[in-house]
């Protein structure tokens, strides 16, 4: 069997639906939600602020911590049991890694930029809808940044390289396929996150890494949109 | 609390006004209600009320009935302060507020016997569904406990329940089956300031407020659970006059309720 048409009909290099919204919780110093399709990612960024316990700290530049949760209803299968997991820890810590390059803490010493991720519905591509909504968020706390961060999954489902997966594709049993998240700075298409399940020739890599490319454009004129948008409805 | 701020509180009330202009027992606005916002939850709900924002969602699951109600089934509530939603909340397993704000949503629930126990078995002594109720904060701005009654009593509402079939819930297909409320329990959270008694505080009449009480009642006007909180005692005229303004206050709320 070959996978000639995806499940939803979607083009091999098309993603699904995405909505994204700056300033969308007001206790926060910055905040966002990024969906795409039924993954749904909120970012609330409070910092840079003080840091307990003190030997956290470093005189030198502040730091960043991420932590990334789903919600317990968040899962299509059975509820996922608040408190983390060893899953949730890696991506948080995956997560934090993405995001670092592009901040320039040095002007914040002893002091913790706080990102929490939380997803209310997932269904594939969650650490990189996360990734997309931090990176919106952090630049609406209007901290320094080189760039911004965009994420997406690539990958690919028998001999066909295609971008985004959904739950289904992730999951094919039949064929080989091969799930790629990525993150790269949208201005010099360097990669802040790779991660791999799967498998894939050299040759599919280099390709799907183009494609993530592409896309990662779209994302960034997707969460730039939505920066511009919440200061336009605030001159109002 | 800032002893100014407190004070300032209190001489607003004297003109029946508070510091957003609102009278004493008043409900923000916008004051929302949605329901089935998580498609991956059995039922869900969403209630904002001001800038106070909170998720609840329900996940059906099957148990082994408690030894002592073998032929029933049950209900789970948890409150997960996140950490997103307040920065003086932190990571780690629900704190007391947590969990006082779970478990007086639970009663409120549990003591309107608005769900039949009964119903929930599948097979007695054996396999009985569980509804596990997560109350998520995305937003805290005060007032906690009125929106996640409310949102939790609507994810219960309209939720539906998984194919369950050879012992197995097969989550990715939800049946017809609704989850029959007999009643509708509503709870009002009335809190004390000095002498005067006022609904839905923002967090900085929170942290002003010296007791409050909620009050969840029925359609037809009785009390189903009460939860007195807050560092300073009530009179039973002050709990008569805050069951009053619950009871009145809930007939409001109840219009929501889709």
């Amino acid at each position: 069997m070959t996978y000639k048409e995806r499940l939803d009909k979607r083009k091999f290099d098309e993603t699904r639906k995405i909505e994204a919204k700056v300033g969308v919780i007001p206790n926060a110093d910055g905040s966002a939600y990024f969906k795409i399709g039924n993954t749904w990612a909120y970012a609330a960024v409070y910092g840079p602020r003080n840091l307990h316990p003190k030997f956290l700290q470093d005189p030198s530049k502040g730091i960043l911590r991420c932590n990334y949760n789903m919600m317990p209803f968040s899962s299509s299968g059975e509820r996922v049991r608040p408190g983390g997991s060893r899953r949730s820890k890696e991506i948080s810590l995956v997560t934090e890694k993405a995001l670092l390059p592009v901040l320039d803490l040095e002007e914040y010493p002893n002091s913790v930029v706080d990102v929490f991720v939380e997803l209310p519905q997932t269904e594939a591509g969650s650490r990189c809808a996360g990734i997309c909504a931090a990176s919106m968020a952090l630049a609406d706390a209007g901290l320094a940044m080189k760039d911004l961060v965009c994420a997406v999954s690539v990958g690919r489902v028998d001999d066909k390289l295609l971008v985004d997966l959904d739950y289904l594709e992730e999951s094919y049993e039949d064929v080989p396929v091969a799930d790629i998240p990525v993150a790269m700075m949208s201005n010099n298409d360097k990669i802040t996150l790779l991660q791999m399940d799967g498998l894939i020739s050299k040759e599919d890599l280099k390709k799907v890494l183009e494609m993530g490319k592409k896309v990662c454009k779209d994302i960034y004129e997707i969460q730039k949109k939505a920066l511009k948008a919440k200061y336009k409805t605030e001159a109002k | 609390m800032n002893k100014g701020l407190r004070e300032h509180i209190i001489r607003l009330f004297g003109s029946n006004t508070r510091l957003d202009g609102r009278k004493l027992t008043e409900y923000r606005k916008p004051f929302s209600l949605d329901i089935n916002v998580v498609n991956t939850a059995e039922g869900s709900a969403r209630v904002r009320i001001g800038k106070t924002d909170v998720i609840v969602g329900v996940k059906a699951e099957v148990m082994e009935p408690y030894p002592d109600m073998p032929d029933q089934g049950s209900i789970q509530v948890g409150a997960e302060f996140l950490p997103l939603s307040n920065p003086d909340f932190e990571l780690g397993p629900p704190g007391m507020e947590a969990i006082e704000l779970a478990r007086v949503v639970d009663r409120g629930i549990r003591e309107s016997k608005c769900i039949d126990f009964k119903k929930l078995c599948i097979k007695e002594g054996e396999k009985a569904w569980v509804l596990v109720i997560d109350i998520c904060t995305i937003n805290d701005d005060g007032n906690l406990f009125d929106a996640a009654a409310l949102a939790a009593v609507s994810a219960l509402k309209n939720m539906a329940f998984p194919k369950y079939e050879d012992e197995k819930i097969d989550y990715k297909e939800k049946t017809d089956k609704k989850l029959e409320l007999k009643c509708v329990p509503i709870s009002v959270t009335v809190s004390k300031i000095a002498d005067s008694f006022i609904v839905d505080p923002d967090s900085e009449e929170e942290k002003a407020v010296d007791a409050r009480l909620t009050v969840a009642s029925l359609a037809d006007g009785n009390l189903c659970a009460l939860q007195k909180g807050g560092d300073y005692p009530l009179t039973s005229e002050d709990v008569m006059k805050m069951v009053d303004i619950g009871l009145e206050k809930g007939k409001e709320l109840r219009k929501l309720i889709k």
